[in-house]
């Protein structure tokens, strides 16, 4: 995305690349299969009796962002050089084809379909914050709204010419409107739905650690396509980021494992998963702008504050429940600031870092780590406020006793079909076919 | 000495196992069970399939206990699984003829007493 800012030396008006178009079309497939994964990450976390309904939220998020994005939020992030906001030049698409996009070398319908599918996880992101017990209405009209109101006008600070970018703030891949965007609206969003209600008096234990780690492992693998997908190319800062996607997770799981050592004798699957996103977030925003050497300290060193993080949320109050905050909101913030020290020009061709010689690239990235959490939180609470004052965001507590599976889709995650009476299974009238009374 | 056999929801489990323990009734087994008593069916659709669901996931509790600790468990029972709707479960109450401690070869009264340490 930022090598949209770059001054590209060309001589005549960009044109296709074929090899950069064919990349970003996979990347683009690529992180929409990270919601998926995300889907059965979250999935797995949650008691066996809300499996279906934590894992539809992500597919809501697939299906209302994508048309939301498509609509109106894709021009209020990328049309125009608004301060606060982009225009509505694009909305419905309009003027949104095959030509090029700027200065870009790939068919602004990639760019803008790319571009959706980082809308979509995020708002997938934050739905790990009131799993479990937000009704499913209520989380469709809430991811509507936020798509708009606060995704698409954090990428039009850090992305779409807006002015955290004019500011100089550096962000590859999403550590702005992605990960902090997400991480502290589902503080806001934990805080307004409240706590579950049995938090904090019973244990309420992940049910399926494989879906866990599978899906950790899923979206590492998606991930490719979001930060390698991020040069917009198939560039030097592509083929970076690529490969920092590579080490930072590796290093982080290394941390987490020493850590979970330390406080349990004991490496843990949940946390080699979670160790698995809290790498891939860091080195979101740092990607295509650090070397490889500082990609892996990103990820031994970044992973403390989240592993830190987790540990201490479960003893509060807030029933922020799959700790999208620790997870996304303290990575994003931390490889944000961590580029700001370790940003190498000879690596990236944009800017140096503290550390090479440009304290004001640090300045720069501490504003969009103080601005964006405060926006992203502020704008969310305000928000599901107002969507709670014309509906119910609980389910009730029959609901939630019960499971949002059978309560809100009508369907079971395990079902044996053991004492199941077939209703009329030929559609020709309401007749039970087999009754065993 | 008795064998109380409570049956009840499954999201009441913990609530039930809580108030057991404050009863101080140690020594309790549980399982799952499906079973059907006078509540509604449920209705579930997967694709073109619409089915009633006959049979309700239970929690089936299983407490062998001397006499003067047969009410205080069927007490605990009752709090903790208690909604007030239909399906919260049954109580049985049935006579033990014997009860035999594996570990020590300790029968009846000794044998639901529990260990105390």
């Amino acid at each position: 995305m930022s090598v949209l800012e770059l001054p590209l030396v060309l001589a005549q008006a960009s044109a296709i690349d074929t090899g950069d178009t064919a990349w970003m079309l996979a990347a683009t497939a690529l992180v929409l299969l990270m919601t998926i994964a995300l889907g059965l990450f979250y999935a797995g976390l949650v008691r066996a009796k809300n499996t279906l309904n934590t894992f539809m939220m992500c597919v809501a998020a697939v299906a209302i962002a994508a048309v939301t994005w498509a609509l109106l939020g894709y021009s209020l992030a990328f049309d125009g050089e608004g301060s606060l906001i982009g225009g509505l030049g694009h909305v419905g698409l309009s003027g949104v084809g095959f030509e090029p996009r700027g200065e870009g070398t790939i068919p602004h319908l990639v760019f803008m379909a790319f571009q959706g599918t980082f809308c979509i996880i995020t708002v997938a992101l934050i739905s790990g914050a009131v799993v479990e017990r937000m009704r499913f209405g209520a989380f469709m009209v809430f991811a509507a709204l936020w798509s708009v109101l606060v995704y698409a006008v954090l990428a039009h600070w850090a992305f779409g010419g807006g002015w955290l970018a004019a500011e100089g703030a550096l962000d590859f891949a999403g550590g702005i409107p992605v990960e902090m965007g997400s991480g502290f609206s589902a503080l806001a969003a934990a805080l307004v739905v409240g706590a579950r209600k049995d938090y904090g008096r019973q244990a309420l234990l992940p049910h399926n650690a494989v879906y866990v780690l599978l899906g950790a492992g899923l979206l590492w693998f998606g991930w490719f396509g979001f930060n390698g997908g991020s040069g917009l190319s198939t560039g030097d800062s592509s083929v970076l980021a690529f490969v920092n996607t590579l080490l930072t997770p590796a290093c982080a799981l290394l941390t987490w494992f020493v850590l979970d050592l330390i406080r349990g004798r004991k490496v843990t699957a949940i946390g080699a998963a979670t160790a698995i996103i809290v790498g891939c977030v860091l080195i979101t925003p740092a990607g295509g702008f650090i070397s490889p050497g500082w990609a892996m300290a990103l990820g031994f060193v970044g992973a403390l504050p989240c592993y830190a993080m987790i540990v201490w949320r479960p003893r509060t109050r807030v029933d922020e429940t799959l700790d999208v905050l620790a997870a996304h909101g303290v990575a994003g913030f931390t490889g944000i600031l961590f580029l700001g020290l370790f940003a190498q020009e000879n690596w990236n061709g944009i800017a140096d870092g503290l550390f090479y010689g440009d304290a004001g690239q640090f300045w720069s990235q501490a504003l969009a780590a103080v601005v964006t959490p405060a926006y992203a939180f502020i704008a969310t609470y305000v928000l599901l406020r107002l969507v709670g004052a014309v509906m119910p965001l609980r389910a009730s507590e029959h609901d939630e006793a019960v499971g949002m599976d059978v309560a809100f889709h009508g369907e079971e995650a395990y079902a044996t079909g053991e004492g199941a009476i077939l209703v009329a299974p030929d559609a020709d009238g309401e007749v039970l076919v087999a009754d065993p009374g | 000495m008795k064998l109380v056999i409570g049956i009840v929801r499954p999201e009441k489990a913990n609530d039930v196992l809580e108030a057991l323990y404050r009863a101080e009734v140690r020594g309790v087994s549980m399982s799952r069970v499906q079973g059907h008593g006078g509540e509604l069916d449920r209705v579930e659709t997967y694709r073109g399939t619409t089915v009633k669901m006959g049979l309700s996931e239970k929690v089936r509790f299983e407490v062998a206990v001397s006499d003067s600790f047969v009410q205080p468990t069927v007490d605990a029972l009752c709090e903790g699984a208690r909604t007030g709707e239909v399906g919260d479960g049954k109580i049985f109450v049935v006579p033990l003829e014997q009860a035999v401690r594996i570990r020590t070869g300790e029968t009846d009264q000794s044998a639901v007493t529990p260990v105390v340490k």
